[in-house]
């Protein structure tokens, strides 16, 4: 059996999966205050009279990491970055432990300045000094030569407990983003060991030794001990949850919308055959544009407790919450209460009287009767994620492509079938198949389905590999990888290593042996020419595995299906 | 937080799947390091920069242009779509005011594609500035256009494409024509009868630097441009005037081209040549896009550059003193040049060879325009190419007067069936028919 846990803003869903299906589901309430409490109130519960060792392992997804950022509660981490000729990195400073040292690298790897060791000895002396205990190490370009940032590392190991380089977070051209990552991997490194460390040994001191896998962004997870390393891959985990837990019911040829629709916020993201549509460089949170892996998902300020209000005599919905629906007692009237109107809720803690006293006044406005408002409202939130939806696919195609090939065969996402999840749901989806072009579905066992995908998802991880063969070197500096090639090597021969060194990486951070369903993201294969001769090949090949569910699922989730 | 003070748009179409041949200067790798660089800088995250995704064009918007023998198809590849595709979505963009500036980074280029295109030269088959220029006149209310071509070859296509509009400006910078390709581009050449003075040509001696560069924007196109106020600024970037080309031999900087393109503001640039893949383009083209967008560039600067060693020596800011001298007394003397040229006659005749040194092969035109006072002109050319294609092209201007478009009507009715295809293309009413022989 697998635990799978997800933390949300105000409950934590804790589901145990196995052989019967779902086996059991609980919430607890989030105590944000006292995360690690409610997590380990979960899984305790959960577990309960069920012997440690038949639960293969657990998967928790939690807005640890997340709250740290968008709450700018971080930890100070130092950052040292070569940044060279180009934007001046002054533009890139992440806090105020921020130094912009020499040494320059170029586009094709080769060193064009070297460090200062001084310097950075210096630098390095002065942070320890301030009490930096965690440094972050950038370079430009150092995904296509490392050697500056592990010179640095070397002369400032003995002065800080963990370093992070920026070519070990992502293998993708991006020295800005590559700061952000680094720096935020720096800076919730310390809450994230702390706390993980401290639900494994208490887990352990209770007789559940199991575990511990974190979720992803980008909807895969990792073995906890690996993410010692990756931090910063916990951060937003939430969305790619409920999208996981979406991916056994959604069709396996077709494309899909996966709508989660929640209190403040409606979260969208794209199936193709049931494989998540990745974002193309990492996720954005707070200030930080990041190379984080994650799912293509995009949010819109339209829930059920987003305030409805006449503009003239317009209804206009969202995009701010003021407080929970009239019918919960909030201010303000929201969808939820046009719901509560229309008799559309399963809900009986709600008072409905209230729901009909917040849209009467908008109800007299526009001149209808009060059942008519709040169709009104429910019609319009409808239209209103309907739109937004269009408008991520409008720009998910939009994206500029760099290959003749890809102009005339450009692949247009066309989805026809929408799957919803959240507490009105089923009503939704009703509605909108009425009124679009789209099918739509709610997700079975929606209110727990973000458990279900934290449970069920694979391990995921990307490789990028570069070879010149002008120069004689085959290269991943993410995986610490490189060696030397003949003038015959081959994008076949790069895709080979390629998938090796892939395997090697999921295996290592905790995939299991029948999960590798291996893919290409990139290959690509150039003639080098200098002086009108033929001088090699440039070869650039990622591969990743794949965001999808663990082979094991479908007996699980067929029982859920049918339950 | 970084943001554009211009807010500025980039078609990025580098053509990786596209080459003239394996090992031609125009292939497949050419902007690889360039797409490196862009990336690395995070400039596609910057708040106020923009990607587009390249359009292709269509035949009509080639066909306002080019007469392309035997037809479109036959002389363009699909990448030549999407490059004039690339300007075309740009200048979309910044018509409607969705940007300030734009910037099309697309390959192939097209500034010595003339306007009857028989096939290749000088690694261009169609003219991705005019075709977008073109059809931002017939989409928008433009009517003035100014073409300032930094290439280092003399943009003889675009030169030929305006050589008789005195509503376009076109005005290159490029090395002295007696020791590069094309081997044209002097200063005597200033444009036809109806609009002399509106071409101009600034040969600069093989080593200008920066100091000789920015001495003509400053002393010489910029004055102009006040003169000749025109709606929208063109540039055609060409990159190869960089210490580092091959093909070259100038000593230009990256710094020098962010400076330009600075000073000249354009609101529209078209990348053409530049052939330093890894020395120059990366950091040329990151000057470029931040200077277009207002950001400091001052940090950007590419391996190898030593200002000392760059700089000009005296006698070479001489002659571009002298240069700049003569250009700025046709252009102030273009009224008196262009009423000469006209004297008395009806007609202007001019015989031309044209080289298609990418295909090898040679076309001869006989050129035959209407002096006029009320338009730019009514045109023909009767063309034969070597390899086997003889057209006659009549051409009816923009703002046409009625004897000009009566004039053109009656060429292209009366023109004999020895000719394998005639063809009227007339921008008055934005139409081309063709007529093949039977």
């Amino acid at each position: 059996m697998i635990i799978g846990l997800d933390v949300g803003g105000t409950h934590t869903d804790i589901v145990l999966v196995g052989e019967n299906g779902l086996e059991r589901k609980i919430k607890v309430p989030t105590d944000t205050s006292a995360l690690f409490q409610t997590v380990l109130t979960g899984i305790e519960k959960i577990t309960e009279n069920i012997p440690s060792e038949k639960i293969k392992h657990a998967v928790l997804s939690t807005t640890l990491t997340t709250n740290a950022i968008v709450r700018n509660k971080l930890s100070p981490a130092g950052m040292i970055v070569s940044g060279g000729p180009g934007i001046d990195p002054e533009e890139f400073r992440t806090d105020g432990h921020y130094s912009n040292v020499s040494g320059s690298i170029d586009h094709s790897g080769r060193e064009i300045e070297p460090i200062d060791k001084k310097q950075i000895e210096e630098i390095a002396r002065r942070l320890k000094s301030q009490g930096i205990r965690h440094v972050g190490v950038v370079g430009k370009f150092s995904a296509r030569n490392p050697d500056h940032e592990l010179e640095i590392e070397k002369i400032i190991a003995p002065y800080f407990d963990k370093i992070f380089l920026g070519h070990r977070v992502s293998g993708h051209l991006n020295f800005p983003r590559r700061i952000a990552t680094t720096f935020l991997n720096a800076s919730v490194y310390p809450i994230h060991k702390e706390f993980f460390e401290a639900v494994k040994s208490t887990l352990k001191q209770k007789g559940i030794s199991i575990p511990i896998y974190i979720l992803k962004a980008d909807g895969g997870t990792m073995a906890f001990d690996a993410s010692i390393d990756f931090p910063g891959q916990s951060v937003l985990s939430g969305p790619s949850a409920s999208v996981m837990g979406s991916v056994a019911f959604a069709p396996a040829d077709k494309e899909t919308l996966v709508m989660d629709i929640g209190g403040t916020t409606t979260d969208m993201a794209v199936l193709i055959n049931q494989v998540p549509l990745l974002s193309p460089l990492g996720i954005e949170i707070g200030k930080y544009k990041t190379l984080i892996r994650a799912l293509n998902s995009y949010s819109i300020g339209i829930g059920g407790d987003s305030v409805v209000r006449l503009e003239g005599n317009s209804l206009k919905i969202g995009p701010d919450r003021i407080g929970p629906a009239m019918a919960y007692g909030g201010p303000l009237p929201t969808p939820t209460d046009a719901l509560f109107v229309l008799n559309k809720t399963d809900d009986v803690s709600g008072d409905k009287n209230k729901s009909i006293d917040g849209l009467t006044p908008i109800a007299e406005k526009l001149g209808i009767t009060v059942e008519e408002a709040a169709f009104e409202v429910f019609d319009l939130a409808c239209q209103d994620i309907l739109t937004a939806a269009r408008e991520m696919i409008e720009r998910i195609n939009r994206k500029p492509v760099y290959t003749i090939k890809e102009v005339l065969t450009g692949y247009q996402l066309n989805p026809r079938h929408i799957m919803v999840l959240g507490g009105p749901a089923s009503y939704f989806a009703e509605h909108m198949a009425q009124i679009s072009e789209f099918t739509v579905q709610p997700v079975p066992q929606w209110s727990v389905a973000n458990a279900i995908g934290t449970a069920l998802s694979r391990t995921t991880c990307e490789v990028t590999l570069f070879a010149d063969t002008q120069k004689g070197i085959a290269m991943a500096p993410g995986e610490s990888f490189s060696k030397p090639v003949k003038s015959d090597f081959t994008k076949k021969d790069a895709l080979e290593l390629g998938y090796e060194l892939l395997r090697q990486k999921a295996l290592q951070t905790g995939a299991d042996i029948d999960d590798l369903d291996l893919d290409v993201l990139e290959d690509l294969e150039f003639n080098m020419v200098r002086g009108f001769r033929l001088t090699g090949k440039n070869i650039r090949i990622k591969l990743q595995v794949k965001p999808g569910l663990i082979h094991q699922y479908k007996m699980i989730t067929d029982k859920i299906a049918a339950m | 937080m970084l943001s554009a003070k211009h807010k500025t748009g980039l078609v990025f179409f580098p053509a990786f799947d596209w080459a003239i041949s394996p090992t031609h200067p125009e292939r497949e790798e050419r902007l690889l390091y360039t797409q490196d660089q862009v990336f690395e800088e995070g400039l596609l995250d910057i708040d106020g920069i923009i990607e587009y995704k390249a359009n292709l064009v269509e035949i009509k918007d080639v066909q306002r242009v080019h007469f392309c023998a035997p037809d479109e198809k036959s002389v363009m590849t699909e990448s030549h779509f999407i490059s004039a595709g690339g300007a075309k979505t740009i200048a979309d963009a910044v018509m409607k005011k969705k940007i300030e500036k734009g910037f099309a980074l697309v390959r192939p280029p097209g500034h010595h594609a003339m306007r009857v295109v028989h096939g290749g030269r000088g690694f261009c088959n169609v003219n991705n500035e005019a075709i977008m220029i073109e059809y931002i006149r017939s989409a928008y209310n433009v009517d003035r256009v100014a073409i300032i071509d930094t290439d280092c070859h003399h943009g003889d296509g675009t030169q030929d494409i305006y050589w008789h509009d005195p509503d376009t400006l076109f005005i290159s910078l490029h090395q002295d024509g007696r020791t590069l390709y094309p081997g044209s581009g002097f200063p005597e050449e200033m444009g036809g009868p109806m609009a002399a003075g509106t071409t101009l040509n600034v040969p600069l001696p093989p080593y200008t630097s920066e100091e000789g560069f920015l001495y003509v924007i400053k002393e010489l196109v910029l004055p102009i441009l006040d003169d000749f106020k025109p709606d929208i600024i063109i540039n055609s970037a060409g990159q190869d005037n960089h210490f580092t080309d091959p093909l070259t031999n100038m000593h230009f900087s990256a710094q020098g081209y962010a400076d330009l393109t600075r000073l000249l503001k354009p609101d529209i640039a078209v990348l053409e040549g530049g052939y330093s893949i890894e020395g120059a383009l990366p950091y040329v083209n990151l000057g470029i896009i931040l200077a277009m967008a207002g950001i400091n560039y001052s940090n950007v600067r590419e391996p190898g550059y030593d200002l000392s060693k760059l700089r000009q020596s005296d006698q070479i800011t001489q002659v571009i003193e002298r240069t700049c001298d003569h250009v700025m007394g046709n252009w102030n003397a273009r009224e008196l040049i262009r009423n000469r040229m006209k004297s008395d006659k009806k007609f202007d005749k001019r015989r031309r060879s044209i080289m298609y040194d990418t295909d090898g092969f040679n076309e001869h035109q006989n050129e035959t325009i209407r002096i006029c006072t009320e338009c730019g002109g009514v045109l023909k050319i009767d063309s034969t190419s070597d390899i086997g294609q003889h057209i006659l092209a009549v051409h009816v201007p923009r703002k046409a007067c009625r004897a000009c478009r009566e004039q053109g009507f009656e060429w292209y009715d009366s023109a004999s069936e020895t000719y394998d295809m005639i063809i009227l293309q007339n921008r008055d009413d934005d139409t081309y028919q063709v007529r093949k022989k039977t």
